[in-house]
């Protein structure tokens, strides 16, 4: 398992990675890929979209379901994961890193609602069942 | 009711499958990607557990009969050696289920959906005459592996012991032996592509399983899930029983009335179906849409019109390269060319532009 100890999930299953500079990478879980199946294309927010918490984000869409995405903090998207465009596998086999799906300048504090991965982990597992 | 373990279960999650309910049983959906293993069915071969699958024998100096009233195929032209595809229709035409029927010498063995296994035993007890008809179910003590592919009969010629596998032609199938087990051969499958059903006792399963598993290995075969076997079958415009059609619909309007035989004299639904067959309302069709516009069960169809139809089945085709979908139309949309909407989604609202295409989406090459 990759090291999760920076990462934050949210109960619909994305994550959010702080990085240096007020910035953060956004993504989907493995449980959540695991879930979708093999991921067929993604819908996506422009750059300079603006992201409330537990607003829509765009939408993945796999071979058996479309899923929407919900932005896990309040920020302003300041790349798209343009890898993950053409090759949406990526997301299936590397949700952490190659994976991502959008970066943003976060507007200030994670919210505190987020999980740590011990605690998101214990969440997916029972969502199993 | 609690779900069963296929014999094979613990071999999947050696593989790496991801394990989901289906129709009773815990099945394998996926091992690694859904796109590969279709891709390793349609190029080279794939190795299915299909074990959930009901197998009920009838026999009996009545069988035959019993099998005509039953099923919508007309029984009495299947020869030892054969099988057949039809439905059990209820007597206002909705289907029980699909099913393939297998003659053998002196019986029939009647292959149903899993899911509606239970179903499908209570409407052949309630249909049994007073006597000359015994039904005994198999489900529960056999297996059924599918081994799908171009390379599928190279996988398995070696591996049988008496005659050629190649000597059985499609929708036949004769006993043999594989790996020293006792099975029937069946070149039957759900795929779209060439390939063999295998029948045998639960307790054989592993060692057919892994007899192919390895033999198919230099060939690039792969284990291939249930989501595999969804994108295979749609590809191959086959309908899903609990999708495509269900008690409420009938094989008619399912675009199946190549196995409803009205002419071979009264049977189960028979009158409905003659009702149906001279004035149908609605139509199974294939839709094309884009590559990125996938549709799903239960949305909507429109023309300038208004709502037309449903969509039944959707997905990508990945051998088609397009998203694809399947769903009942009214009649006169039915035709080829037909430009149609599906409403993706209604909140906010999104339609996807939408084709009348024939059945099937994909063909073999060479067919």
């Amino acid at each position: 398992m990759p090291d999760l100890s920076g990462f934050k999930f949210t109960k619909t299953h994305e994550w959010v990675r702080p990085a240096d500079g007020g910035e953060a990478f956004i993504g989907i879980s493995d449980h959540a890929q695991g879930q979708l199946g093999d991921v067929i294309f993604l819908e996506l927010p422009q750059v300079g979209a603006r992201l409330e918490p537990g607003a829509r984000l765009g939408a993945v869409e796999s071979v058996k379901a479309a899923s929407d995405l919900y932005a896990p903090a309040a920020g302003e998207v300041l790349e798209v994961n343009a890898a993950v465009n053409d090759a949406p596998e990526l997301v299936n086999q590397d949700p952490y890193e190659r994976g991502w799906l959008v970066k943003v300048r976060l507007d200030g504090e994670l919210p505190d609602t987020l999980m740590d991965d011990a605690a998101y982990q214990a969440y997916a597992d029972a969502d199993q069942h | 009711m609690t779900d069963i373990e296929v014999p094979l279960g613990a071999i999947h999650r050696q593989l790496g499958a991801r394990m989901t309910p289906f129709g009773g049983y815990i099945m394998p959906m996926q091992y690694r990607s859904i796109r590969e293993e279709h891709e390793a069915v349609r190029r080279r071969a794939g190795l299915f557990d299909v074990s959930h699958m009901g197998e009920v024998m009838v026999r009996g100096s009545g069988a035959l009969d019993y099998l005509q009233n039953l099923v919508s195929n007309d029984v009495s032209k299947l020869a030892e050696g054969r099988a057949l595809y039809g439905v059990m229709c209820r007597e206002d035409g909705g289907i029980v289920d699909d099913l393939l029927v297998y003659r053998d010498r002196e019986e029939f063995m009647c292959v149903i959906n899993a899911a509606r296994h239970d179903a499908d035993l209570a409407w052949m007890r309630q249909h049994l005459p007073p006597a000359g008809v015994e039904l005994l179910d198999r489900s529960a003590e056999t297996f059924l592996i599918a081994l799908q592919g171009p390379r599928a009969l190279e996988i398995l010629e070696p591996l049988v012991s008496e005659g050629s596998p190649q000597e059985i032609r499609y929708y036949h199938h004769r006993p043999g032996t594989v790996a020293g087990v006792r099975l029937r051969l069946s070149r039957t499958g759900y795929t779209g592509e060439d390939g063999f059903e295998l029948y045998g006792p639960s307790e054989a399963a592993e060692t057919i399983w892994t007899a192919l598993y390895e033999r198919g290995q230099e060939y690039g075969l792969m284990p291939a899930g249930l989501g595999a076997r969804d994108t295979l079958r749609l590809e191959a415009g086959l309908r899903l029983y609990g999708q495509d059609i269900d008690e409420g619909t009938d094989p008619i309007t399912a675009g199946l009335g190549w196995v409803v035989k009205l002419a071979k004299g009264a049977f189960l639904g028979s009158t409905a179906l003659r009702r149906i067959s001279e004035a149908p309302t609605r139509a199974f069709v294939g839709i094309q849409l884009g590559p990125r516009q996938i549709a799903r069960p239960h949305q909507a169809i429109f023309a300038d019109s208004g709502e037309v139809g449903v969509v039944t089945s959707g997905s990508f085709g990945f051998s088609v390269g397009t998203a694809i979908a399947m769903g009942y139309v009214r009649r006169e949309m039915a035709a080829p060319g037909t430009m149609l909407k599906v409403r993706l989604r209604q909140e906010p609202e999104l339609w996807a532009e939408a084709t009348v295409v024939p059945l099937p989406f994909y063909h073999r090459p060479g067919q």
